[in-house]
This record gives C-alpha cells, sequence and structure tokens, in this order.
C-alpha cells in the first residue's frame, strides 16, 4: 500500500517534471556555437549582449574554420556555425549538413602585418621585402582562411619562396596571434580584429594589407541541421544581424554588408 | 607516402632519447643510492611530467624558450637565435617530456641490484668506474633497455607539446603527430589513415618486441 502510494508520488513528479520542459525549453534554451578563431573577442562582447537580452545561453568553442568544419561533418552537435570564409558553410549547405538560405555575411575580415614592436613595421609592408626578421607567423593556410589570405599576399607579392624557411604555422589564427605576441615571431599576418582593440603601450606596428592583394575575407554564418529547431540558435542567427551587435563588429574593425 | 614526418620523428626520437640516458644515468644512479633529504623532491621532480597535462609544459616553455625566456634569452645571447619553433627547441621540450620514462627503469634497476654486488666488487679492489662499468651497468641492462625504448617511443607520440611549441614546420617541427592533425583537420583521411595506421603497427612493434627481449633476458639471467 505505502509502496504504491511512493510510485504514485514518483508518477507524479516525473509528470510534472515533463509538463516543465518544453515550457522551460521555449522560454531560455542552449546553442552550441562554433566560431572562427579571428571573432573570438568580439563574439565574447556579443554573446554577453545576446545572452543579456533574451536569456539563452551560448556555449561558443573558438577554432580555425577547416577544424570546425572537420568537427560538423563529423557530426559535432553545433547549432550555428560562424566561418571565416564563405567557403565552408557554402559547402556544408550543399552537403545538406546546414538549413538551406540562412547563410549570411556576419562580418568581412581584414588582414594586418603586425608587430608587438613599435617601428618594425612599416606602413608599406616594406619590411617583408627587406627581410630583416627570422621568422614570420600565419596561421594554417590549409584550415584558416586568414592563413590563405596570408599565403596569396605573399605569393603576389613574390615572396613566397625567399620567407619560406622562416614561416611558422599556428593551428588557427588566435595561436597565430600568441606566437608573434609573446615575441617568439617578430612578425606575423593576423586579423586586424586581433590589434583593433589594443591599448596603447601594446598597439605595436602594422601594415594594413591593401584589400587588392588576397580575396575578400567574406565571414559567412550558416544555420546548421542541429540548430534549426533551437530556439536559441535561431535567435542568435538573427541577433548577427542586429544594430547592437553590428556596432560591436564594426568597433573591432571588421567591414559589414 | 611522406617521409620527411617520419624522418623528422626518428631523429628527434633518437637525440632525445641519447640525451636522456646520458643525463638519465647520473641522475637515475645518484637517486637510487643516496640518502640526501633532496632525493625526494628530485624524485618528484623527476615524476612530474608523468601527471602534468602536456600544456602545462607546452606553455612553460613556450614562455621559457621566447626571447623574453631565460633559455631563449642565453640561446639569443650564444647567437642561437630563440629556441621555440627549431628542432632543438624540440629536443628540449622532449627531454622534460620523456625524463620519467628513462629515469624511471634505470633507477628500478639500479635499486633492484642492491648495493651488494658493487660491494663484493669493491673487496676485489675494482674501482668505483670500473664497479660502475663492469658491474652495475651489465646487470641493469634490462632496465636499460625498458628506459631506452619507451623513451623512444613516448617521443614518438609526443603532441601536445610540439603543438604548443613548434609551429609545423616541415623538416623542421612538423613531426609525425602534428602530421596526422593537420591531415584530418584538411580532411585528408587517405594519408591520416596511412600515418596514424604506421604508428600504430610500429607502436605494437616496438612495446612487442621489448616483451620477448625482457623475456629472453629474464631467462638468460636466471
Amino acid at each position: 500500500m505505502k509502496r504504491q502510494g511512493f510510485t504514485n508520488l514518483a508518477r507524479a513528479l516525473l509528470l510534472a517534471s515533463t509538463a516543465l520542459l518544453p515550457h522551460s525549453a521555449a522560454m531560455a534554451a542552449e546553442v552550441n556555437a562554433a566560431v572562427a578563431a579571428n571573432f573570438t573577442a568580439a563574439m565574447k562582447e556579443i554573446v554577453t549582449a545576446f545572452e543579456a537580452a533574451t536569456g539563452h545561453k551560448v556555449l561558443a568553442s573558438y577554432g580555425s574554420t577547416g577544424k570546425l568544419y572537420a568537427q560538423i561533418v563529423n557530426g559535432a552537435p553545433f547549432g550555428l556555425f560562424l566561418a571565416a570564409d564563405a567557403a565552408r558553410p557554402k559547402r556544408l549547405e550543399e552537403e545538406g549538413k546546414a538549413v538551406p538560405g540562412s547563410r549570411f555575411t556576419y562580418a568581412v575580415g581584414r588582414l594586418v602585418l603586425w608587430s608587438p614592436a613599435p617601428d618594425r613595421v612599416d606602413g608599406e609592408g616594406t619590411v617583408l621585402k627587406s627581410g630583416e626578421f627570422s621568422r614570420l607567423a600565419i596561421a594554417n593556410p590549409k584550415t584558416a582562411p586568414y592563413g590563405t589570405a596570408a599565403m596569396e599576399v605573399l605569393e603576389g607579392l613574390g615572396l613566397e619562396a625567399a620567407v619560406s624557411d622562416r614561416l611558422i604555422r599556428g593551428d588557427s589564427i588566435t595561436q597565430t596571434y600568441q606566437f608573434v605576441a609573446s615575441g617568439n615571431a617578430e612578425l606575423g599576418f593576423v586579423a586586424l580584429s586581433q590589434v583593433a582593440l589594443l591599448p596603447e603601450e601594446k598597439v605595436g606596428s602594422r601594415w594594413l594589407v591593401p584589400q587588392s592583394l588576397y580575396a575578400p575575407l567574406q565571414q559567412q554564418a550558416v544555420l546548421l541541421k542541429e540548430g534549426a529547431g533551437n530556439p536559441a540558435a535561431v535567435a542568435l542567427a538573427e541577433y548577427l544581424k542586429s544594430p547592437a551587435a553590428r556596432a560591436v563588429i564594426e568597433a573591432y574593425g571588421y567591414g559589414t554588408e | 607516402m611522406e617521409l620527411e614526418p617520419i624522418l623528422l620523428t626518428l631523429q628527434l626520437a633518437t637525440v632525445t632519447t641519447v640525451v636522456l640516458l646520458s643525463v638519465g644515468t647520473p641522475l637515475a644512479w645518484w637517486l637510487a643510492h643516496t640518502r640526501h633529504w633532496l632525493r625526494h623532491p628530485l624524485g618528484a621532480l623527476v615524476s612530474l611530467p608523468l601527471v602534468l597535462p602536456p600544456t602545462v609544459l607546452g606553455f612553460y616553455l613556450l614562455v621559457g624558450l621566447g626571447p623574453n625566456g631565460p633559455l631563449g634569452g642565453l640561446a639569443e645571447e650564444l647567437g642561437w637565435g630563440s629556441l621555440a619553433f627549431t628542432f632543438p627547441g624540440l629536443v628540449i621540450g622532449s627531454c622534460v617530456y620523456s625524463l620519467p620514462f628513462v629515469v624511471q627503469p634505470i633507477q628500478n634497476a639500479f635499486e633492484a641490484l642492491g648495493r651488494r654486488p658493487l660491494e663484493v666488487a669493491a673487496t676485489l679492489r675494482a674501482g668505483p668506474l670500473d664497479r660502475f662499468f663492469h658491474v652495475a651497468l651489465p646487470l641493469s641492462r634490462p632496465g636499460f633497455l625498458t628506459a631506452a625504448t619507451l623513451g623512444f617511443a613516448h617521443t614518438v607520440g609526443e603532441f601536445g607539446v610540439v603543438l604548443m611549441i613548434g609551429g609545423n614546420i616541415p623538416g623542421q617541427t612538423k613531426v609525425i603527430s602534428i602530421a596526422i592533425y593537420d591531415h584530418v583537420e584538411a580532411l585528408e583521411y587517405g594519408s591520416a589513415h596511412l600515418l596514424a595506421g604506421g604508428m600504430l603497427g610500429f607502436a605494437f612493434l616496438v612495446l612487442l618486441i621489448l616483451q620477448l627481449m625482457n623475456r629472453r633476458m629474464a631467462r638468460a639471467s636466471a
């Protein structure tokens, strides 16, 4: 008899909890976002504002675009993908891993040649031709679009062979930046967003690479199949297009469309 | 088949093993025989790489080998340039990372040997060096074999440290584990399979040979 009462209680609790579930999901959901490394700092600001505005929760994973793409192809549970290029989101769409028509450009990246030392890099990038450095850091061209762009610049300037034995490759643009910031490489091609908001004493010297020297870094986001039914994923994609998010994105030196 | 990362890995593991055997043997000898209070902290220090995440080592090496770090600064003074992203830098990292794998088997062998054979040799007028080279070393051979194999194999299997202080330079710091990682990231699964399968076979063979040799040696000395 007593046992009967216990099962009834358990059943009631179970019912109550299941009744709560969809309700709470509608109110606040959680989204896993795969974010290109160059967008790390901007994304952190955007996430804070987004969470405060909507009550949703964002779990962001930062890495090179190629790595994240490979993880998504292999079934990683990401709801939204913010890439550093247009090619990989497009491929995910074609492969049926993303929601058709959900692709949009959230930022346009700029490449800079940067050194933490003042006067190291001139505004023309002639330091590359003079060869007065022992190490030049770039992101891995195979997996990081900013690395691909850096190689395009070197090829365009005809310096590819000259610097090939002095190139060190970061796993992503974040590691590349760290190689340069820590002084292990004197200079490196990094994202403008990484050095746009540095304090005066750390600003160093840089050459903003002319956009004619590399294919535009159209950074596209796409809603993944995993996130199609997730209100948090959909809301985050929308939020990226909002004036509030755009203000942050532009503050970091990106262009917006 | 890419030979460059394979040759580089074998080169790194060989150099590391040789360096560690020369540094690790006196250290193991001292740890096995001393009564000094320092043996406990030093023993713990030697074992640290067993439990530390490679990222801890990678981080300190990056800071230490960089131009602003003590080791990197010293290398700059000597005109070697900074050590991060160089083969010598990887050797230093691997030596720290594989240290316990070399020191501990040798130390265990020395401890198992005990003082008795050495005392007997001393009564027969063998000098300290003579005792070490003609009594201690031959009797501790299995320990040395284990140490060399484990040190070598562990260095071949290194990844985290190299990822952090290597910079992925072909022919310089792009070892097999990094090459596999690179292929997987770029979705080049065919090449990744080749290298990964090769590593798997290699590791299995090394451990199998080690087991068989240890058994033979145990029988020979029994």
